[in-house]
């Protein structure tokens, strides 16, 4: 009688703690994100195919600024990323520190080189679309000089990380880096409120609508979305390949490598 | 001005990184698993060779 009653008071522990719990085994992630990857990648391919063929073929050319609109729909959803990406990366590497989280830090220094393809893409993208519409390639001004210095600091915290031995080490320093480099989110965003800049105000706001014609703002949406597939599927990638790599001597490695030469 | 060219080199320069971003860690994989079937390889031979 009394053993019923102690399964029964027993507390039940919420689905998504144990799949958390779940995710902070290595072979259980392992296995679970290499399910999952194939399927980012197909989303992102079919979201970026459609997204451009919109943006790219049946969008009509802006009125102002002709057809090198266009460049918009590579380099805005790169500019999202690139603070989205950082910002994940700080909270990540925030985790990592205080819970000392080791999956954590795997996930924040993974984040890291993606997060530095998505701020030069951005980088480059714009200076192509500065050209004929501002008439420079580059200027020293509040939005595009804090998005350079995103650059840096992705930069400083991959090297950081690859400057220390140890990688738990490492990866702590670097995660401290990134929870102070955070400091550079909100001057990039609000650089075109604060300062009197040459780069566009926001046409699109989550509580302010958008002052962009659908079939513009559509493809722009659809590319937003895909460019979250592929960091998601890049990310989860390279946690792998970290994983393999830092637990070279652990026996689920070893089984691993030793079904695959069967 | 003609604006295509920037387009493509806009577009291009995207594919390029977003490619090669994509494409690193499918080698750093490769690599990895290429060492460590090198030490298991090494582990079981210095196992026979000691009896």
């Amino acid at each position: 009688m009394n053993t019923n009653i102690a399964v029964k008071d027993k507390p039940r522990k919420n689905a998504l703690v144990m799949f958390i719990h779940k995710m902070g085994s290595p072979p259980w992630f392992y296995d679970f994100t290499g399910k999952l990857i194939p399927w980012f990648w197909l989303i992102f391919g079919v979201l970026t195919a459609w997204g451009l063929y919109l943006g790219l073929v049946k969008a009509p050319a802006d009125y102002l600024q002709g057809e090198s609109f266009r460049i918009m729909y590579i380099h805005v959803p790169s500019a999202w990323m690139s603070m989205l990406i950082y910002s994940s990366m700080a909270v990540m590497g925030f985790i990592a520190l205080v819970w000392r989280v080791r999956m954590m830090e795997i996930l924040a220094m993974s984040s890291a080189p993606v997060g530095a393809a998505f701020t030069l893409v951005a980088l480059v993208t714009g200076s192509l679309w500065g050209r004929p519409t501002w008439g420079t390639y580059w200027v020293w001004d509040a939005r595009l000089t804090s998005e350079l210095v995103l650059l840096f600091l992705y930069l400083g915290v991959m090297g950081l990380h690859n400057a220390i031995d140890e990688p738990r080490k490492a990866a702590r320093a670097a995660c401290l880096l990134a929870l102070v480099g955070a400091v550079n989110l909100p001057i990039i965003h609000y650089s075109v409120k604060w300062w009197n800049t040459l780069h566009q105000g926001s046409s699109i706001s989550i509580t302010g609508g958008s002052n962009i014609d659908p079939s513009m703002l559509w493809p722009l949406l659809i590319m937003a979305i895909a460019v979250k597939f592929y960091y998601v599927a890049n990310l989860l990638t390279r946690a792998r390949v970290r994983l393999l790599e830092q637990d070279l001597r652990k026996g689920w490695v070893r089984n691993l490598v030793r079904e695959r030469i069967k | 001005m003609n604006h295509t060219p920037f387009i493509w080199a806009a577009y291009t320069v995207g594919t390029i990184v977003f490619l090669w971003c994509a494409l690193a860690p499918l080698a750093r994989k490769k690599t990895a698993f290429r060492d460590i079937r090198r030490l298991i390889q090494l582990e079981e031979r210095s196992g026979d060779s000691n009896p």
